[in-house]
């Protein structure tokens, strides 16, 4: 029944990584300012510069959503 | 009315309107034209007239060329790139943060720009050799998003973030689980071969994950209750240590000796819980600052006129008494002086609330603090920065005290008579055993220890409080941290200053005293006030009704006198009394403008200061239950209106300087008094200090407040006294906490004082009674936050 070990090390290894990953994320910065991705991820991507077509006649229809969101 | 495509304001009748979009101003034009041709308008498709205003801001950033100025402000730099953490007050909206994090579109300098939203701050990376500190920071103007930069950023150093309670929760949170997963084989005994075979290595397992939590996480409560003690002090956290060090001993030994698994699965569980109360009892509002001093109010550098009139930009702590200083238009005026140019319009109302600006004239003094509004002016400094007037302040020693070490909270002074009580029970219950069973004596005398620590106590205050600050901070009243409320709901003196706190300083209402006006004299005062750019006649034009623009045959402005307009032989003159040609009566304070028409005295028009809506509820309410004062740096001219707006006998103080609000305050605390300081300006920054509580009343969250212990936005004054009482409210929900809390004490104890007390008991008992409390706690400031407007 050794095995027990093997699954007791696998389950503290994972936890390992976990956490290792919490502090490393701590240690980045992630943590300190947790709203602003928030909003940053909502952005349009970036239409690709096209010379001839006005690009925010193009995008306004899709950020209707957006438009109104107060902060 | 239309709406400015850019800001949002409404246009006057002066519309400007270019592709098709109307703009108030040609700043907010400007702005467009740079976002249009830069392909950034996708700023106003996120939010419509989410922009601001541009203000004039010519050689204004002039300092930032220096470089010992600009090497304190660059937080890195390797020679090509810098970077640099920019305040910018007027972040508001997602639009802004696009904006803002698309600057490298705008010049091809800016490398990478990120926007911390909460602090309201941009963190700008950008190439020395393309772009300038000073473009970068005239660039950043031009689009409406002038950063602020403060004497303040020139003194702090490189602050550092303190991380460590997300360390420490994350730790104690990763052992919790971890021992929580390694301990459940052995709650249910069900005596196995496997479990026996493997319970050693489980338990010196959880011994391992236990020592981190009790030696990195939980050393706060080990080193807080060592210091209380030190001073003689029994606070909450002596208990929790004791707590703390009787389960950590108490487990170790039995692994040590192979007689139980121990408890550390409560142990790290009960620090877990701890750390998640203070964590959540964090709630900063980091876009707020409540340690500001005259520092972040005062600009880095001001320009300096040297022989032949050369200007040169000179740090502020680089004054010399005797120096000519250049005050350009809205700058602040650092030191005291005497003004050299002509007249001036000075805007104190960073320092007195009093947003009316006063006019001086050449050879009167000017002091530190005040904005000038009217053009630039030179003035000769008398004294250095740090012996002004207002700044002088700052050394009185009530500015090093911190307030909170000096308080006691409920929590603390309950910690006492607890771990009184603890020990008593402990020692009664070991002593019973030593007669009965003298094997059980050291078991029952730590049982009790470890089941009575008070981890549900030292909960309740946490949740209830950082509930409420967040309830508060939703109805626009900030406060600087949780033990405030506790303050607040001891207050029984609340001490008001006038102007800018319980007046507002967006309007001032005119009453005119004197002969009435005909239609003519009226439409002839309107059409000479036009062109006058005193703040006073702007006041006044926007209250006359509205008359026919007409061009006026002949007008005059008489510096630091009046205006004259003459229209088909009437002619009008508006000013002081002097030159009007009327004898003031000498006991008039007020401000006032007087008129005549073709050399006959008509009258004047009085500007009153106009006071916040429910100013006489709120004295009302709170006279109920405390005492209140009206402390005023003004003169008596506002004292019979006054007095008919508050409660009789309310008891008013005029002309106080700022050191005598300040001994004012300390002179009520000497007789007992917990005092309440609401207050606007720089100059209560004293007494702010002073007080048990000191509240800045503030018409822009965003603009600066002196150092104080809350933040109420303006139009929540008429609430003050609701958000006290709440206060009061949140404190019955911790003492009901804490009734609550003992009451799975008394259970807890029964197990441990009959000697019955397993790890599996303490396991469910200790979460349970936490788990209950938070939920309670939250609960209940709930339903007071609802009632609250």
């Amino acid at each position: 029944m050794s095995v027990i070990y093997l699954l007791l090390t696998i389950s503290i290894v994972v936890a390992l990584v976990f956490f290792a990953a919490f502090i490393i994320s701590v240690r980045s910065g992630q943590y300190d300012d947790s709203y602003t991705p928030s909003v940053r991820m909502l952005f349009e991507d970036e239409v690709v510069k096209n010379t001839t077509i006005e690009p925010n006649t193009k995008i306004k229809k899709s950020t209707q959503l957006n438009k109104k969101q107060k902060l | 009315m239309s709406k400015c495509y850019h800001c949002g304001d409404d246009c006057n009748i002066t519309a400007i309107v270019f592709d098709d979009k109307n703009f108030c101003c040609n700043g907010c034009k400007t702005v467009y034209e740079i976002f249009q041709s830069n392909d950034l308008t996708y700023y106003y498709d996120l939010q419509s007239g989410a922009g601001t205003t541009p203000l004039a801001i010519e050689g204004k950033y002039d300092f930032l060329t220096s470089n010992t100025i600009a090497e304190r402000l660059i937080e890195f730099d390797d020679g090509t790139v810098q970077i640099v953490n920019l305040f910018i007050p007027d972040i508001h909206c997602s639009s802004c943060i696009w904006v803002l994090e698309n600057l490298k579109k705008l010049h091809p300098g800016i490398t990478n720009s990120q926007v911390d939203f909460p602090k309201k701050t941009v963190r700008v990376t950008f190439k020395g050799e393309l772009v300038s500190l000073k473009e970068l920071v005239i660039l950043l103007a031009r689009i409406g998003y002038e950063p602020y930069i403060s004497l303040e950023d020139y003194d702090k150093g490189k602050s550092k973030i303190d991380r460590s309670l997300l360390y420490k929760l994350g730790i104690a949170g990763f052992a919790f689980g971890n021992i929580m997963f390694l301990s459940f084989p052995e709650y249910f005994e069900v005596g196995g071969f496997w479990l026996d075979q493997y319970k050693g290595l489980f338990r010196w397992l959880m011994f391992a994950f236990s020592l981190p939590v009790v030696f990195y996480a939980g050393s706060d409560y080990l080193i807080s209750a060592y210091k209380g003690l030190r001073s003689g002090l029994l606070n909450i956290d002596v208990p929790i240590a004791l707590g703390i060090l009787v389960l950590f001993t108490r487990s170790s030994f039995e692994i040590f000796f192979d007689l139980g698994s121990g408890f550390f699965d409560s142990l790290t569980g009960l620090i877990f819980f701890l750390l998640v109360g203070r964590f959540f009892q964090q709630k900063t509002y980091s876009f707020l600052s409540f340690e500001r001093d005259y520092k972040s109010y005062f600009p880095i550098a001001v320009t300096r006129l040297g022989k032949k009139k050369k200007e040169e930009t000179v740090q502020i702590y680089a004054i010399k008494s005797g120096d000519r200083l250049l005050i350009r238009n809205e700058e602040l005026i650092p030191v005291d002086g005497i003004l050299l140019t002509e007249k001036a319009h000075i805007d104190y109302s960073f320092v007195t609330g009093e947003s009316e600006p006063v006019e001086k004239i050449s050879g009167d003094k000017v002091f530190a603090g005040g904005r000038q509004c009217n053009g630039a002016i030179e003035i000769e400094t008398l004294k250095s920065v740090s012996q002004s007037y207002l700044t002088q302040l700052w050394s009185n020693s009530v500015f090093q005290k911190d307030k909170s070490t000096a308080f006691q909270t409920l929590t603390d002074s309950i910690g006492k008579r607890f771990t009184i009580a603890v020990l008593t029970i402990a020692i009664i219950a070991a002593s019973f055993w030593m007669f009965q069973d003298s094997s059980k004596v050291l078991n029952v005398f730590t049982a009790v220890l470890i089941i009575a620590c008070p981890c549900a106590i030292a909960l309740a205050a946490p949740f209830t409080l950082g509930n409420m600050l967040r309830i508060y901070g939703r109805k626009k009243f900030y406060l600087k941290d949780s033990s405030v409320i506790e303050q607040l709901a001891l207050i029984d003196t609340a001490i008001f200053d006038k102007t800018g706190t319980i007046t507002t300083t967006q309007s001032s209402s005119i009453s005119y005293e004197g002969m009435e006006l005909s239609v003519e004299e009226e439409s002839l005062l309107k059409n000479t006030l036009r062109a006058s750019n005193h703040p006073l006649s702007r006041s006044l034009y926007a209250l006359l009704k509205e008359h026919n623009i007409e061009t006026l045959d002949d007008y005059k402005e008489y510096t630091g006198k009046g205006v004259q307009g003459v229209k088909d032989k009437s002619d009008v003159k508006v000013g002081s009394a002097d030159f009007v040609g009327h004898q003031q009566l000498s006991d008039y304070n007020s401000t006032s403008v007087h008129v005549s028409t073709n050399d006959s005295y008509k009258g004047c028009f009085v500007f009153h200061n106009n006071y916040r809506e429910g100013v006489s509820e709120v004295f009302k309410e709170m006279g109920r239950h405390m005492d209140l004062a009206v402390i005023s740096g003004d003169n008596t001219g506002e004292k019979t209106r006054l007095e008919k707006l508050l409660p009789k006998l309310t008891p008013l103080y005029f002309n106080q300087k700022p050191t005598d609000k300040l001994e004012f305050i300390s002179e009520l605390q000497a007789n007992d008094k917990k005092v309440l300081m609401v207050g606007d300006g720089l100059n209560d920054a004293g007494a702010l200090a002073q007080s048990n509580v000191g509240l800045a009343i503030s018409e822009n969250i965003n603009v600066f407040s002196p150092a104080c212990d809350g933040i109420l936005d303006a139009t929540k004054f008429k609430y003050l006294n609701n958000y006290i009482l709440a206060s009061k409210k949140a404190m019955k929900i911790i003492k009901l906490c804490f009734v609550l809390s003992l009451m799975y004490n008394v259970v807890g104890l029964y197990f441990a004082v009959t000697g019955q007390l397993e790890p599996v008991i303490a396991a469910i008992l200790m979460p349970l009674s936490s788990i209950s409390i938070v939920a309670f706690a939250t609960l209940a400031t709930n339903v007071i936050g609802k009632k609250l407007k």
